[in-house]
C-alpha cells in the first residue's frame, strides 16, 4: 500500500518538478519569478484543446503545434513585458507578471470560456499498468516520469555543456561581465523564456488531463510547484526536482491518512521549511567576495 | 588606434566626464592615471557602452577609423576591443574553464579556441592547476589572471584593464604587471586605468592624469615621474616645507 502510495506521489511530484524547472529557469538567469508561467502553460493547453476539437488534427501534430505556440509566447511576453521595463525592482517585475498573468487568464475567458471542458490527452488516467507486485501504475503517470526523465537529462546536458547553456548561467551570474563577453544578454533572456514557457506548457497539458480544463486551473498547480521549487532551493534545477518529489510524496501520503487535510499540507510543510532553511533544502548560494 | 574625443558622460544629472579626449597608438600601452572618483573607470565603461544607452552624451569614440560610441558592447567586442573590469567580474559559479570558454564566446573557429585556451593555460600555470575548480573560489590573484586570460580569449586587438593590481600584493602586482608587458609585446595595444601611479609609470609608454573628469597632463612617464607636482601629489614624494621653522602648510594644485 505504501509503496503504492509513493509511487502514485512520486509521479505528481514529477509533474510539480517539471513545471518549477520552467520557474527556475527563468529566476536562474534573470532573478525574476514569473507570476504568469501557469496562464502561460494554460493558454497553450487551450490552443492545444483548440486545435484536437476544432480542426481534429492527430495528438502528435497537436502537440508539436503547442509547443511551437509556448515557445513564441515565452518570447512574445519577455519582449512585449518585461523588456521595456527600465530598471525595474523585483517588486516591479513581479507586478509586470502578474499583470501579465491577468491579461492571459482574460484572454482565455474571452476565447473559449469559462466552463470547465475535458482536455483529450493521448494518455488516460484510467488505463492501469501493473508494474511491481501489490503496484499500479497509469499511463499518465509513466508518461510524465518518462518526460520528466528526458527534459531533466537534455537540462543537464544543456546547461552544462552546450555554449548557450553556459551563457546562459554566466549572464545570470553577472549580467555586465557577460555583456563584456559579447554575450547578446537580451537573446539569452529571450531564449530562456521560451525554453521555460515550453516546459510548462508541456507540464501544464499532464495538469490538464488529470483534472479539467478552465482558465483557472493552473492557479493551484502552480502555487503548489513553486512552493516545491521554493522548498528544493529556487536557484538550482536538480533541487527543484526533488523539491517537487518531495512535495508530490508528503501530498500524497497526508491525502491518503487525513484526506481533508490534503490541500494544505503542502504549504504547511513549506512554511516549515523557509522558517528554518530559508534558501531552500538544496541551494548553494554564492557571496560576493571584495 | 582608439581615438576619444571630447566625450562627456552623465549620471543623470552629474556629469562625471567633462570632455575627454585622449588617443591610444597601436603597439603602446597607455596608462590613465587619477585618483578617486577622477572618472578613469567611467571613461572605459563609456568606450565600452556599458552605462545608460544615452551615453556619452556629447563627443565621438572611433576604433580603427570607425565610430564606435553608438553600437552595442557585444559589437565593439566582435570589433577587437576586450575589457578586464574593474573587480575581476568573473563568473563565480562557473569553472576556471567554463569561464575561458566564455571568453571565446564571439569566436567561430573552434580549432584555433582550443589551441588558444592551451596558449593561455600554458600563459597562467596556475589556471591550469585550478581548471574544475569553481572561479569564485580562487584567491584575488588568481582570479585576476582568470580576468585577464578570459580577455584575451576574444583575440583583442585593444586590451582594456580596469586596476589590474586592485587587492594585490606588491609582487602579485609586478608579476601582473608583468604579464601585462609580456601581452602587449605579442602585438596587443594596452589601455591602463590606475591607482597606482608608481607601478603604471614603470611600464606604460604614455600617460594621461585625469583629474575631476578632465584630462590634466598628458605626457611620457619618463617626464612625469620627473614632475614635481606629480611626484608630490601622486608618487608621494614629500615636499613639504615648514616656513619660519614651524609652521608647516600643505601646497595645493589644481592641474587647470
Amino acid at each position: 500500500m505504501i509503496e503504492q502510495l509513493i509511487i502514485e506521489g512520486l509521479a505528481v511530484g514529477a509533474c510539480y518538478g517539471l513545471f518549477g524547472v520552467a520557474v527556475a529557469i527563468i529566476y536562474k538567469t534573470s532573478d525574476v519569478v514569473n507570476f504568469a508561467q501557469g496562464e502561460m502553460g494554460m493558454i497553450a493547453t487551450f490552443v492545444a484543446f483548440h486545435v484536437l476539437t476544432v480542426y481534429n488534427v492527430p495528438f502528435w501534430l497537436a502537440f508539436i503545434l503547442t509547443t511551437a505556440f509556448a515557445i513564441l509566447l515565452g518570447m512574445l511576453i519577455e519582449f512585449c513585458f518585461l523588456r521595456p521595463a527600465k530598471d525595474p525592482t523585483v517588486l516591479g517585475f513581479i507586478i509586470i507578471t502578474l499583470g501579465a498573468e491577468m491579461l492571459l487568464m482574460g484572454l482565455a475567458g474571452w476565447k473559449w470560456g469559462a466552463e470547465q471542458k475535458d482536455f483529450p490527452f493521448l494518455l488516460s488516467v484510467q488505463k492501469m499498468h501493473k508494474i511491481m507486485p501489490g503496484v499500479v501504475l497509469n499511463e499518465w503517470s509513466i508518461g510524465v516520469f518518462v518526460l520528466s526523465i528526458l527534459i531533466m537529462i537534455f537540462l543537464f546536458l544543456f546547461f552544462r555543456f552546450s555554449k548557450l547553456g553556459i551563457a546562459m548561467r554566466a549572464t545570470q551570474q553577472n549580467v555586465n561581465a557577460a555583456k563584456i563577453m559579447g554575450i547578446k544578454v537580451e537573446r539569452v533572456f529571450s531564449i530562456t523564456w521560451a525554453m521555460s514557457s515550453l516546459i510548462g506548457a508541456v507540464a501544464a497539458m499532464f495538469f490538464a488531463a488529470r483534472s479539467v480544463l478552465d482558465p483557472n486551473f493552473m492557479m493551484e498547480p502552480f502555487m503548489r510547484a513553486f512552493a516545491a521549487a521554493v522548498l528544493g532551493g529556487l536557484a538550482s534545477i536538480p533541487g527543484v526536482v526533488v523539491g517537487g518529489l518531495l512535495m508530490g510524496i508528503i501530498e500524497n501520503i497526508f491525502g491518503y491518512v487525513w484526506p481533508e487535510w490534503k490541500p494544505i499540507v503542502a504549504f504547511v510543510v513549506i512554511v516549515i521549511v523557509i522558517t528554518i532553511k530559508p534558501s531552500g533544502l538544496f541551494s548553494k548560494h554564492y557571496v560576493k567576495k571584495v | 588606434m582608439l581615438a576619444v574625443k571630447n566625450i562627456e558622460t552623465w549620471y543623470d544629472l552629474i556629469r562625471a566626464l567633462h570632455g575627454i579626449s585622449f588617443e591610444v597608438k597601436e603597439g603602446s600601452i597607455v596608462a590613465l592615471l587619477g585618483s578617486n572618483g577622477a572618472g578613469k573607470t567611467t571613461t572605459l565603461k563609456t568606450i565600452m557602452r556599458l552605462l545608460d544607452d544615452d551615453q556619452p552624451e556629447k563627443g565621438t569614440v572611433e576604433f580603427l577609423g570607425q565610430r564606435i560610441d553608438r553600437m552595442d558592447t557585444e559589437e565593439i567586442v566582435r570589433l577587437g576591443i576586450s575589457y578586464v573590469p574593474e573587480g575581476r567580474e568573473v563568473f563565480p559559479e562557473l569553472t576556471v574553464m567554463e569561464n575561458i570558454l566564455m571568453g571565446a564566446y564571439t569566436r567561430k573557429d573552434r580549432r584555433n579556441a582550443k589551441a588558444d585556451i592551451e596558449s593561455i593555460l600554458n600563459q597562467f600555470p596556475i589556471l591550469r592547476e585550478r581548471k574544475d575548480q569553481q572561479a569564485g573560489h580562487l584567491s584575488g590573484g588568481e582570479q585576476q589572471m582568470l580576468a585577464i586570460g578570459r580577455a584575451l580569449m576574444s583575440k583583442p586587438k585593444l586590451l582594456m584593464l580596469d586596476e589590474p593590481s586592485l587587492g594585490l600584493s606588491p609582487l602579485l602586482t609586478r608579476e601582473i604587471f608583468t604579464i601585462i608587458q609580456r601581452i602587449n609585446k605579442e602585438g596587443v595595444t594596452i589601455l591602463l586605468v590606475e591607482q597606482n601611479v608608481n607601478m603604471a609609470l614603470k611600464y606604460s609608454h604614455y600617460a594621461f592624469l585625469v583629474e575631476n573628469g578632465r584630462i590634466v597632463r598628458a605626457d611620457k612617464p619618463e617626464i612625469l615621474r620627473e614632475d614635481k607636482d606629480v611626484k608630490e601629489f601622486y608618487l608621494g614624494i614629500a615636499t613639504e616645507t615648514s616656513v619660519k621653522g614651524y609652521k608647516r602648510y600643505r601646497r595645493k594644485v589644481r592641474f587647470r
